[in-house]
C-alpha cells in the first residue's frame, strides 16, 4: 500500500482481510491498487463510483490495480505470490497464461475484457492447476493479471472517466466478464491460459453489501471466494453471532433477488461483475424472544421495518402505527414533549407504504405511551407484534395453479401456503409434504396421503420460468431444512457433472443455531441504533414483486420455449436413445464402483432433457448481445432476448455436445477419458478439448444428445423434506469430496431409483399413475436397492457478447452403489483445461460451435424413466390439476422413487433427487444427471453432464469444453470420463422472441 | 391498542336491532317454519337483556325497519375486529340496505370503517369466523370469493382463509368460537369436513368441542372483566344433548339463551349482535 492508499484504504483493508489467506496475492493486488492510485484520477473516479454505485466501487478499486499492474505487472507479479494452488490440482500451462496477461495489461478495453475472461478462466485453471507448475512466474503473472483483468473492466470504465459510462461499462464488463469468465474465458484462456492460471485467488474483488441500516459495507474478497466468506465478513463487521437467520442476496441478471449460496463461489452465482449484495434476514425466527442477543433482534427489527414500510409485510393501520411507535421509541427514546415540531421527525421516515398524517399522529400518540421503555424493550415489543402478522416470515412467489389461475406460493417456517389474491386457499405443512421438486418452470409437491386417502398426491404449480421454479424450490428446501430438521442434510455432490441441483441448505438449522446461541458467552455487544431513514429502498421493497414480475415475462417466454424443448426432448426416438444410453450407463455404473455422491439420494437428480438448459443458454446469449451493444440496456433486453435465445437454441443445433462417459464396469474407480473436443471453435485455442480426463468416474457419464434435446436438467430437482437426513457435514467447502461421501452413504441408504428423462421413462410412463410407479420404485429398490439419481444439466446459456460463456451442463450421475471407493467424482471443468484431458476422444469440435454441450454419462435414464412415470402419473391422477403440465416432458422428469420404505434408510422423505446444478455464472449451462444404481451391493454412479455453451462466434468452444471437462474432473476426481460428445449447433443466436 | 391479537373475547359494546313485524312472514328462511312474531320479539328482548344487564355491555339498539324483515340479524351487516369495521354487502339482495343504519352506528363508535362497494362482492357476517388469530370465511350462498378478498384487505394483520360451506346457510351455522383456541363444531359430516379444512389451513392449533346439533354449535364467547369466560349457548330445551356438552365447560360462565323462534328464520345466537371492543385507550 503505497502513497495513495488513502483513497483506497478501505479497499485495501478489505483486501488485506480477505488476503489473510492469500496474503501474497492480496498484497500484490494492493500494491497494484496503490499504483493505480498513483493514477489519481482514475482512483478518484473509482472512489466516486464506489460511493455512488455499488458496482462502480468494486470495479473502481480493481481498476487502479489493473492500471498499476499493467504498468508494473512484471514487478507486481513477482511480488505477489500466487496462492492459486489452493485447490487446483491441474497443471496449467504457464505459457498460455503468460501471454494473456500481457494483453490485459495493456488495458485495452476489448483486450481487457477478453483478458478478464481469460483471467477468470485462468483463475479456474489456476485453481485446478495452480499446484503444478503454475505457481512459477506465470502463475504470478496470472494472478496479477487476473486482478488487473478484473479490474481492467472496471478500470476501463473508470479510465474512461465517465461515471455513467463507466458504470455501464462495468456492468457490461461484469456481465460479459463473468459470463465470459467462464465461457469465453476459456477461449481466452486457451490463448493465455497460462497467464491467468493458478493464482486466481490472488485477484480481489470489491464487494459492496447493503446492510439493514441502510449503510453499505465494502470489502474485498478473492475473486474465487465462496459466499460464506463474504457473509462471514459481513457478520464480523456487524458483530453478529446469531447469523444463521441471515443471508446475503444478490440481484441476478433477471432482476431477481437470489440468495447467495455460501458453499459456492460468489463469482459463479452472480453471473455478472456486479458484486453488490444485500444483507437480509433469510429465516424469520417464529419467536424472536428466543434469540439470545439484542443485536440479533435489532437486525431483525431493521429487516421487518423495511418489510413493513415497503408493504411486503402487510399490516393494518393500527399495527403500522404501533410498530412505528416502537421504532421511534427504540431509535429516539422517550417522546420529547418539548420538541417543537414532533410530527416532522415522524414524517421524515417511512413507516408504511401508505403513510399519512393521521398515521403519523397515531404513531406519535402511541410513542408517548412507551415512556421509559429501553430500546431493547421497544425492539422486543416491536417483534412481539410483528411476529403475529400473518405474513411474517412468508416468502411469496408468483405462480399459477394447474388451471392457470394466478396465485402466490408462500414459503414459511411451517410449510407452504397458497394464496389467491390475499386469501389463503390452501396450506401444506412441512410434515404433509413428501417431496418437493421442480422441473422446468413447474414446481411440484408430493403430499402425504390423508387419513382416508390411499395414495400420495402431487400438486403442481407453474412458475414464470425455470429459474423461478428453481428459486422457489431452493427456498423450500432451505426453509424446510432450517425449521424442521435437527441437522442439515448433506448436499448432493459434485458441481460439474451433476446437473441436477445438488443444492441443499448448508447452514445450521434453527435447532442447531439455538443451541449455538445458548452458548454465546460474551457481554452484550454495544451497537448503535440508527434511524430508519432508508426504509424505503427500492431494492428491499420491491424484491419480491418486482422480481417476480420481471421473472414472469421471461417465464412466459421460457414456457413457450420449454414447451418446444419438451417436445424435442420427448421425441420418442430421443427418449429411446436416452434410455439406451442410460441403460448403458447403468450397466457401467453397476460394474463400476459407485460414485461417492450420496447427496443425490435426497435430491433426486433428474436427467432432464435439456430444455431448460437450452433455454438458459439462449437467454444468456441474448443477454450478452445486448450488453455488447449497450450495457445499460442489456438488462431489459436480456430477459427478452433470453427467451428468444432459448428458443433459438433449441432450433439451432450447432451445439457441441461433449459427452463424458465414465464407465465403471467394475466397482472401482473407472477412469473415464474425457475427450474434450472443443476444437477449433473459436479462435485461438484449439486446444480443444480433447482432453482426456482421467477422472475416474465411477459413474458413467452418459452423454445426452444435447442437440435436439434441451437439457432441462438444471431445472429439475427434487427434495424430500421428510427424510431424516443424517447430517451432512459441511458440504460447503469441498463439495466434491463431501458429495462423494454423501453419495456413497446415500447410495447405501437410499435405494430409491430416480429416473431421469431417459427414453424408457418417457415413452412409457410419463403420464401414468404415480401409484404404479411407486410400486415399481419400491421393487427396484428392493431388488437392486439402487438409487439412481440423475441430474442433468443441460445447456448453459451462452452469452454471445460475453462470448464465451458456455453454459456447461455437466450431468453427473453419482451412483453410490456397492463400491465405496468408487465414489468417483467427475469434475469436468470446461474452463481451460482442454489440454489436460487432451484426449479428445469423443469430442467433436467444430470451429464455430456456438453451443457446446458436454453431456456426461446419463446413467440414470432408464430408471429415471420409471420414476418420471410415477411422477407424472401421480400428478395426473391425484392432482388432477397440476400434473398435466408435467407429463409432456418425459425426459426431464427425474423422479425419485423415493423414499421407498425399504430402501431409504431413515430417509423417509429422502430424496432421490436429481439435482440439476446450473452453473449460472457464465454463459454456460451445465446439466448433470447422476444416476446411481444399487444392485446387489454394487453401486454404480453415472454422471452425465450436458454442457451447453451458447455464445457468439467469438466464443471459444474448445476452451469451454476444456473447462467443462476440467471441472468435471475436479469435481469427480474418482470418476473417469468415458465419453465426450460434442454437438455443435449453429443457431442464429439472435433468435429473439 | 394493547397489541396485535390481544384480548380475544373482550367486548364493551354490542349493536343490536329490533325485530320487525315483517320478520314472521317475509324473513328469508331455508325451511317453511312459521314464526310466532311475539315470541320472537320476547326472545330477542331477553337476548338483549342478557347483554346489557347480565354482562354489562353498552348496547346500541337500532330500530327495526319493516322493509327489512331480516334486519334483526345485524351480524351479517358488519364485521368488526379491533378498531376496524367492515360494512358488508349482504348476499341477499333484500338485505343490502340493512347496512345503512349499521354503518351509522359504527361510525358513531369511532371505528375505522371499510365499506364493501364492489358490486361483485358479497359477504354475510355470518360466514366470518374470527378465531382471535385469523379469519375463516365460508364461501356460501351468501358469500363469495370477492367478498372474502375485501375482508382480507380490511384486516391485513390476519390470515384470511376461505373454506367451503357445504351445508347450512352460513359458516357459523354450524360452528363458532367457544373460547380462545376452542372451536365449537357441529357433528354433522359437512361440519366436520369443514373443520378439517380449517385445521389444515391454519398455522395454529385449535381445540374442538363437538356438539350433536349443528345449530347448537353457534354460541357467543366473551371474556369480560370480573366475569372471565362467558358463553352464551343454546338452552337445554332446544338442544338437550348439546346443552350437556356445554355443561362440561367448567371454566365458563354458562348462560343458556333461548333462540327457538329466530332459528326458524335461520337466526342463530351470534346473528343478533355485533360485538365491539372499545378500549379506553386508543
Amino acid at each position: 500500500m503505497t502513497t495513495e492508499v488513502g483513497s483506497e484504504t478501505e479497499v485495501k483493508e478489505k483486501a488485506e482481510e480477505s488476503a489473510a489467506q492469500p496474503d501474497q496475492s492480496e498484497k500484490a493486488e494492493e500494491e497494484t491498487e496503490e499504483i493505480a492510485n498513483a493514477e489519481g484520477e482514475e482512483k478518484e473516479k473509482e472512489k466516486e463510483k464506489e460511493k455512488d454505485g455499488k458496482e462502480g466501487k468494486g470495479i473502481s478499486r480493481y481498476l487502479p490495480t489493473w492500471l498499476k499492474k499493467q504498468k508494473s505487472l512484471s514487478q507486481t507479479s513477482p511480488t505477489k505470490e500466487v496462492p492459486a494452488t489452493e485447490e487446483a490440482v491441474n497443471k496449467v500451462t504457464q505459457d498460455e497464461e503468460g501471454p494473456t496477461p500481457e494483453v490485459n495489461g495493456h488495458a485495452e478495453e476489448v483486450e481487457e475484457k477478453e483478458a478478464e475472461k481469460s483471467e477468470q478462466v485462468t483463475e479456474k485453471e489456476a485453481e485446478s492447476h495452480s499446484n503444478a507448475s503454475a505457481d512459477t512466474e506465470p502463475a504470478k503473472e496470472e494472478k496479477v493479471e487476473e486482478s488487473p483483468k478484473k479490474s481492467p473492466e472496471e478500470a476501463k470504465e473508470t479510465t474512461e472517466g465517465e461515471g455513467a459510462e463507466e458504470q455501464k461499462k462495468e456492468q457490461e464488463g461484469e456481465a460479459e466478464g463473468v459470463e465470459e469468465g467462464e465461457g469465453e474465458g476459456q477461449a481466452s484462456i486457451f490463448q493465455s491460459p497460462l497467464r491467468l492460471v493458478r493464482k486466481t485467488k490472488m485477484k480481489l474483488v470489491v464487494c459492496q453489501v447493503s446492510l439493514l441500516d441502510g449503510t453499505d459495507f465494502t470489502c474485498e474478497v478473492e475473486k474465487r471466494a465462496k459466499g460464506q466468506y463474504l457473509f462471514f465478513k459481513v457478520c464480523e463487521h456487524l458483530n453478529l453471532l446469531e447469523k444463521d437467520y441471515f443471508g446475503l442476496t444478490y440481484t441476478d441478471s433477471h432482476e431477481q433477488k437470489c440468495w447467495l449460496d455460501p458453499t459456492k463461489e460468489i463469482k459463479r452465482q452472480i453471473r455478472s461483475n456486479n458484486w453488490q449484495f444485500a444483507f437480509n434476514v433469510k429465516f424469520y425466527p417464529p419467536d424472536p424472544s428466543l434469540l439470545t442477543e439484542d443485536i440479533t433482534r435489532y437486525l431483525l427489527c431493521l429487516q421487518l421495518r423495511e418489510d413493513v414500510a415497503s408493504g411486503r409485510l402487510p399490516c393494518s393501520f393500527v399495527t403500522h402505527a404501533l410498530l412505528g411507535s416502537y421504532t421511534l421509541q427504540a431509535e429516539f427514546g422517550d417522546y420529547e414533549p418539548d420538541q417543537p415540531r414532533p410530527l416532522d421527525y415522524v414524517s421524515q421516515r417511512t413507516f408504511a407504504p401508505n403513510q399519512n398524517k393521521e398515521m403519523e399522529e397515531k404513531i406519535l400518540e402511541l410513542h408517548k405511551s412507551h415512556r421509559g421503555m429501553t430500546p431493547a424493550q421497544a425492539d422486543t415489543q416491536f417483534l412481539e407484534n410483528a411476529k403475529k402478522l400473518s405474513m411474517y416470515g412468508v416468502d411469496l412467489h408468483h405462480a399459477k395453479d394447474s388451471e392457470g389461475v394466478d396465485i402466490m406460493l408462500g414459503v414459511c417456517a411451517n410449510g407452504l401456503l397458497v394464496y389467491k389474491d390475499r386469501l389463503r386457499i390452501n396450506r401444506f405443512a412441512w410434515p404433509k409434504i413428501l417431496k418437493i421438486s421442480y422441473k422446468r418452470n413447474n414446481f411440484y409437491i408430493k403430499i402425504r396421503p390423508g387419513e382416508t386417502e390411499q395414495f400420495e398426491s402431487t400438486v403442481g404449480f407453474k412458475l414464470q420460468n425455470h429459474r423461478s421454479a428453481k428459486r422457489l424450490w431452493k427456498v423450500c428446501v432451505e426453509n424446510h431444512s432450517f425449521f424442521r430438521l435437527n441437522a442439515p442434510e448433506p448436499p448432493p455432490k459434485a458441481r460439474f457433472l451433476t446437473l441436477g441441483s445438488k443444492f441443499r441448505y448448508s447452514g445450521r438449522t434453527q435447532a442447531q443455531t439455538r443451541v449455538a446461541s445458548s452458548l454465546i458467552d460474551r457481554p452484550a455487544p454495544n451497537f448503535e441504533r440508527t434511524s430508519s431513514k432508508r426504509i424505503s429502498r427500492s431494492l428491499d421493497g420491491a424484491p419480491m414483486i418486482s422480481i417476480t414480475e420481471a421473472g414472469r415475462d421471461t417465464a412466459e417466454n421460457g414456457r413457450e420455449l420449454h414447451s418446444d424443448s419438451k417436445d424435442h426432448d420427448k421425441t420418442q426416438d430421443e427418449v429411446l436413445k436416452h434410455q439406451a444410453s442410460i441403460s448403458q450407463l447403468k450397466r457401467s455404473f453397476m460394474e463400476a464402483p459407485p460414485p461417492s455422491p450420496p447427496q443425490p439420494n435426497q435430491w433426486e437428480k433428474r436427467l432432464t432433457s435439456s430444455p431448460a438448459t437450452t433455454i438458459r443458454v439462449q437467454q444468456q446469449q441474448v443477454v450478452s448481445e445486448p450488453q455488447t451493444e449497450a450495457a445499460a440496456a442489456a438488462d431489459n433486453a436480456i430477459s427478452d432476448t433470453k427467451e428468444p435465445a432459448k428458443t433459438t437454441e433449441v432450433e439451432i443445433e450447432e451445439t457441441v455436445v461433449v459427452q463424458e462417459v465414465s464407465k465403471a464396469p467394475k466397482p472401482g474407480l473407472v477412469t473415464v477419458t474425457i475427450s474434450s473436443p472443443p476444437e477449433e471453435h473459436t479462435r485461438e485455442q484449439e486446444v480443444k478439448v480433447g482432453e482426456e480426463v482421467e477422472v475416474a468416474v465411477e459413474a458413467k457419464a452418459v452423454k445426452q444428445e444435447s442437440v435436439s434435446s434441451e437439457s432441462e436438467s438444471e431445472e429439475e430437482a427434487e427434495y424430500h423434506p421428510n427424510v431424516s437426513v443424517s447430517f451432512s457435514n459441511t458440504q460447503i467447502p469441498e463439495e466434491k469430496e463431501e458429495e462423494e461421501e454423501v453419495e456413497q452413504e446415500k447410495k447405501e441408504e437410499e435405494k430409491t431409483s430416480e429416473q431421469d428423462t431417459s427414453a424408457p421413462d418417457a415413452p412409457a410412463l410419463p403420464v401414468e399413475v404415480s401409484q404404479p410407479v411407486e410400486t415399481t420404485i419400491r421393487e427396484g429398490e428392493e431388488d437392486t436397492g439402487a438409487e439412481k439419481k440423475n441430474a442433468e444439466e443441460e445447456q448453459g446459456g451462452v452469452t454471445e457478447e460475453s462470448t464465451d460463456d458456455p453454459m456447461l451442463t455437466p450431468e453427473e450421475a453419482p451412483n453410490g452403489l456397492t463400491l465405496p471407493e468408487e465414489s468417483v467424482t467427475m469434475t469436468a471443468e470446461a474452463e481451460e483445461e482442454p489440454k489436460m484431458n487432451g484426449e479428445a476422444s469423443l469430442v467433436e469440435a467444430e470451429p464455430r460451435p456456438q453451443v457446446i454441450c458436454c453431456s456426461e454419462p446419463p446413467v440414470v435414464k432408464t430408471e429415471m424413466v420409471t420414476i418420471s412415470d410415477t411422477f407424472a402419473a401421480q400428478k395426473t391422477e391425484i392432482a388432477t390439476k397440476e400434473v398435466p403440465i408435467v407429463h409432456t416432458e418425459t425426459k426431464t422428469i427425474t423422479y425419485e422413487a423415493a423414499q421407498l420404505d425399504g430402501n431409504g434408510d431413515g430417509e423417509p422423505g429422502v430424496l432421490m433427487t436429481a439435482q440439476t446444478i446450473t452453473s449460472e455464472s457464465l454463459c454456460t449451462t451445465t446439466t448433470t444427471h447422476i444416476t446411481k444404481t444399487l444392485k446387489g451391493g454394487l453401486s454404480e454412479t453415472r454422471i452425465e453432464k450436458r454442457i451447453v455453451i451458447t455464445g457468439d462466434c467469438d466464443i471459444d468452444h474448445d476452451e469451454a469444453l476444456a473447462q467443462a471437462i476440467k471441472e468435471a474432473k475436479e469435481q469427480h476426481p474418482d470418476m473417469s470420463v468415458t465419453r465426450v460428445v460434442v454437438h455443435k449447433e449453429t443457431e442464429l443466436a439472435e433468435e429473439e422472441d | 391498542m394493547a397489541g396485535l391479537m390481544a384480548g380475544f373475547g373482550h367486548y364493551t359494546h354490542a349493536v343490536v336491532r329490533g325485530v320487525p313485524a315483517s320478520l314472521a312472514a317475509e324473513a328469508l328462511r331455508m325451511t317453511d317454519a312459521e314464526v310466532d312474531l311475539s315470541k320472537a320479539q320476547r326472545e330477542h328482548e331477553a337476548y338483549v337483556e342478557v347483554l346489557r344487564t347480565k354482562l354489562g355491555l353498552e348496547v346500541v339498539e337500532l330500530p327495526a325497519d319493516e322493509s327489512l324483515p331480516d334486519c334483526v340479524f345485524v351480524e351479517d351487516a358488519a364485521v368488526v375486529c379491533g378498531d376496524t369495521a367492515l360494512i358488508t354487502r349482504p348476499g341477499a339482495e333484500s338485505r343490502r340496505r340493512e347496512t345503512e343504519l349499521m354503518k351509522g352506528a359504527l361510525k358513531d363508535l369511532n371505528l375505522n370503517l371499510v365499506e364493501m362497494t364492489d358490486e361483485n362482492a358479497t359477504l354475510d357476517g355470518g360466514d366470518v369466523l374470527f378465531t382471535g388469530r385469523e379469519f375463516f370465511v365460508g364461501l356460501s350462498k351468501r358469500t363469495n370469493q370477492r367478498g372474502a378478498e375485501i375482508l382480507a384487505d380490511a384486516f391485513k394483520d390476519y390470515a384470511v382463509s376461505t373454506v367451503p360451506v357445504l351445508e347450512g346457510l352460513h359458516l357459523k351455522s354450524f360452528c363458532s368460537m367457544g373460547g380462545p383456541g376452542l372451536i365449537v363444531i357441529g357433528s354433522s359430516e359437512p361440519a366436520q369436513k369443514t373443520l378439517k379444512i380449517m385445521q389444515q389451513m391454519s398455522d395454529h392449533r385449535y381445540d374442538k368441542l363437538t356438539v350433536p346439533d349443528d345449530l347448537a354449535a353457534n354460541c357467543i364467547y366473551m371474556n369480560l372483566p370480573n366475569k372471565g369466560h362467558v358463553l352464551l349457548h343454546c338452552t337445554p330445551e332446544q338442544y338437550p344433548e348439546s346443552a350437556k356438552v356445554f355443561d362440561k365447560l367448567k371454566d365458563h360462565m354458562l348462560i343458556p339463551v333461548c333462540n327457538k323462534e329466530k332459528v326458524k328464520v335461520d337466526g342463530a345466537l351470534t346473528c343478533c349482535s355485533v360485538l365491539i371492543n372499545k378500549k379506553a385507550n386508543i
